[in-house]
């Protein structure tokens, strides 16, 4: 146990120096920087997770550990508009907020027109505003000793995106957030903290968007904040297209209110390593909302998701679909947790994980987990791992289509099934032409 | 007497080394309409099955020439651009994929097979709303994917739809029949003898000789224990319908 614990110690040495430096030097309110104190113990206490939790227990985080250790301080000025044509949604019309290595790049940002009780903005700029908001908010739903990354993340809070609507406001559009990481020698962490509170019955669509310049290695460790207001409407979608030399740890932490809608998706196609963490908590009856994702990967990526549906309380619905398709030598985890409180009668929770794998090396650890402490409820779950159907194959071929266009057709498909339900359709649009690309490559690579 | 479309001779085949099939004969011409008839689990489907080229339903002697070709020795994706089509008894779903975009690849597959250009979105859909009208199907149908929360009859429907703009030369219609009530079964067997013409012809597979009211035959075969024990007119599935299977069966057993 000793050793075990010196050499963790040794491995978070300069991802702790540098913290406390960050948390003992940056400027904010008191609170602000006695919430990044508290980021640095938790992570002296936790340092990185091992494989010997059980969260964990699939995902090896050991190679990020290894990786020098370089957080970014500022958006910097190297990154043109030009670099990141390849990042726009076809015809998007909309806000596009760009954070570069975690920082808010004014120059490359485009902010929507001011709207009466709408606020898009970056947390920098709402922190020097003073918005009261963010401290009523701000590590109130992400736990700050979630894990070690979730540690190491608060005691870096600097900049991210934060949007408020308040009551009975309707964005005018959707909002693009596009996180670029440039890895380069003086910066290659990006942690971005991005913080969305919807008042009672507003409504909004935002887009995560994380990408790279560049093909070297660099550090993601990402927390989204969000609150849904009574009966707010809310569409959240991230998607994951980092370099394949990336590391990438975020999570979205979903704080549901009475009767209010959310839409989750979770795309991810891109990095080495990507764990993506997806809870939502509802803490009002009569709640509605969706987990949608997709998992595309191949080479000797691994991508990690671990969703939680929280019913606290009773009269609430939570649907989930997973999808993933897996070539090369990937390997995928789902780890789905439904919890269904004691006093959480009438839930209405379903979880569906299915995988495809385009090669024989390629593994999936599918995992349904259902705590259920009310009775009267109706809770399924599925979970499937798999080639495509020969029944389906056969049928297409029958038509006159060759094995490799029916693969082909099948295998998008089964993507097009879970980016159908995204209601943006410029965000669609990228998708399709990704995933094409993606899919492409794993089928050929059989 | 024009040349046969398909001449199936002395076919054997099986499925995980199980003989099914144990040495049909079996002549058509185009212009024809032959029902295969025979109780469950005398080989029906598999015929369908080998002729259409599945995985797994392996030819063990005997030869199929279609259209001149050997049939045996084209994959599934060839026998179709050849013109051949299996409407099945189960259709298969396909959540994700457009009933419009599948349909039109499987067309323009076909195309391309016979050296003609594919057909753009707009002139194809000009093709499949005269199919539709034909066949009396709701338009909403092409906007769904592919038979993904059909009912059974709307399966068996899209089937139909299906042949009608693919065009084969020979249709096999697997226990289309089956499921379908009176309705739906009078619409799908009017679809087919809509697009019946001298130059190509369909075996009727089926179990029930009420197809056959709408569906008139030139022949009708008995297959029985993967034989076909007997041939006929359209009289046979009349004298079927009324004396049922035993007494051709008990004949061959003795």
């Amino acid at each position: 146990m000793t050793q075990t614990k010196t050499k963790s110690v040794s491995e978070n040495a300069a991802h702790l120096a540098a913290a406390e430096t960050f948390a003992a030097s940056a400027p904010g309110p008191d609170w602000l920087r006695n919430l990044r104190r508290n980021g640095v113990t938790h992570f002296t206490e936790l340092g990185f997770p091992t494989t010997k939790l059980e969260d964990w227990i699939y995902c090896n985080v050991a190679p990020i550990t290894k990786l020098a250790f370089r957080p970014a301080t500022s958006a910097g000025t190297d990154v043109t508009a030009q670099q990141l044509a390849p990042f726009a949604f076809p015809g998007w019309t909309g806000s596009r907020l760009v954070f570069v290595n975690g920082h808010f790049s004014p120059a490359l940002s485009s902010l929507p027109a001011p709207q009466p009780g709408v606020t898009i903005t970056n947390l920098a700029t709402a922190l020097a505003s003073g918005d009261q908001l963010i401290e009523s908010h701000l590590a109130h739903h992400a736990g700050v000793d979630a894990s070690g990354f979730s540690a190491l993340n608060t005691a870096f809070i600097a900049d991210g995106a934060f949007i408020a609507l308040a009551p009975n406001t309707i964005a005018a559009g959707p909002v693009h957030l596009l996180f670029v990481s440039a890895p380069g020698d003086t910066a290659n962490t990006a942690q971005p903290r991005n913080l969305l509170v919807a008042g009672a019955n507003s409504s909004v669509k935002v887009v995560e968007h994380y990408v790279s310049l560049g093909g070297t290695a660099h550090f993601t460790n990402a927390i989204t904040e969000i609150a849904v207001g009574e009966g707010a409407h809310l569409e959240h979608a991230k998607f994951q297209e980092e370099n394949l030399e990336a590391f990438h740890v975020a999570t979205v932490q979903v704080t549901l209110a009475r009767d209010s809608r959310f839409l989750s998706h979770s795309i991810s196609t891109g990095a080495k390593l990507a764990r993506h963490n997806i809870n939502l908590v509802m803490t009002g009856q009569g709640v509605d909302c969706v987990m949608n994702g997709l998992y595309a990967v191949g080479g000797k990526q691994l991508v990690d998701h671990h969703t939680v549906a929280d019913h606290a309380v009773p009269h609430c619905g939570s649907h989930e679909y997973y999808h993933g398709i897996l070539g090369g030598h990937s390997r995928g985890v789902f780890n789905g947790k439904i919890f269904v409180r004691k006093d959480a009668q009438k839930t209405d929770a379903k979880q569906t994980s299915r995988n495809l794998l385009v090669t024989d090396n390629a593994t999936v650890n599918a995992k349904p987990q259902l705590e259920i402490l009310a009775d009267d409820v109706k809770c399924t779950h599925g979970a499937t791992v798999g080639q495509l159907n020969d029944e389906a194959l056969f049928y297409c071929r029958s038509r006159g289509l060759d094995e490799v266009s029916a693969r082909r057709l099948l295998t998008h498909a089964f993507a097009s099934e879970i980016v159908n339900r995204i209601t943006v359709e410029p965000v669609r649009e990228h998708l399709e032409q990704v995933l094409w690309g993606r899919l492409e490559e794993l089928i050929e690579k059989k | 007497m024009s040349q046969p479309l398909i001449e199936i001779k002395n076919l054997s085949a099986g499925v995980n080394g199980k003989q099914i099939l144990k040495g049909i004969n079996l002549v058509v011409r185009p212009g024809e309409v032959h029902a295969i008839m025979g109780p469950n689990g005398s080989g029906k489907s598999t015929l369908g099955y080998v002729l259409a080229g599945r995985k797994g339903y392996d030819v063990t002697g005997g030869s199929v020439i279609y259209d001149g070709k050997d049939l045996i020795a084209l994959p599934p994706e060839d026998r179709a651009r050849e013109g051949l089509f299996l409407a099945f008894q189960y259709p298969v779903e396909i959540p994700g994929v457009n009933n419009t975009y599948f349909l039109r690849a499987a067309y323009n597959e076909q195309r391309k097979h016979r050296g003609l250009e594919e057909m753009d979105a707009v002139d194809f859909l000009t093709i499949v709303k005269e199919k539709m009208k034909l066949l009396e199907l709701p338009e909403g149908m092409l906007k769904r994917a592919v038979n993904e929360g059909f009912s059974g009859g709307e399966k068996k429907r899209n089937e139909i739809f299906q042949m009608a703009v693919l065009d084969p030369k020979l249709a096999i219609l697997d226990e289309t029949d089956s499921g379908l009530d009176i309705d739906a079964l009078r619409i799908v067997a009017e679809g087919v003898n809509k697009l019946k013409r001298p130059d190509n012809a369909s075996i009727v597979i089926t179990h029930y000789q009420r197809l056959l009211n709408y569906i008139v035959p030139d022949f009708v075969h008995v297959l029985w224990n993967g034989q076909i024990i007997k041939s006929g007119g359209k009289d046979l599935a009349l004298e079927l319908e009324e004396k049922g299977y035993d007494w051709l069966i008990g004949k061959t057993a003795k």
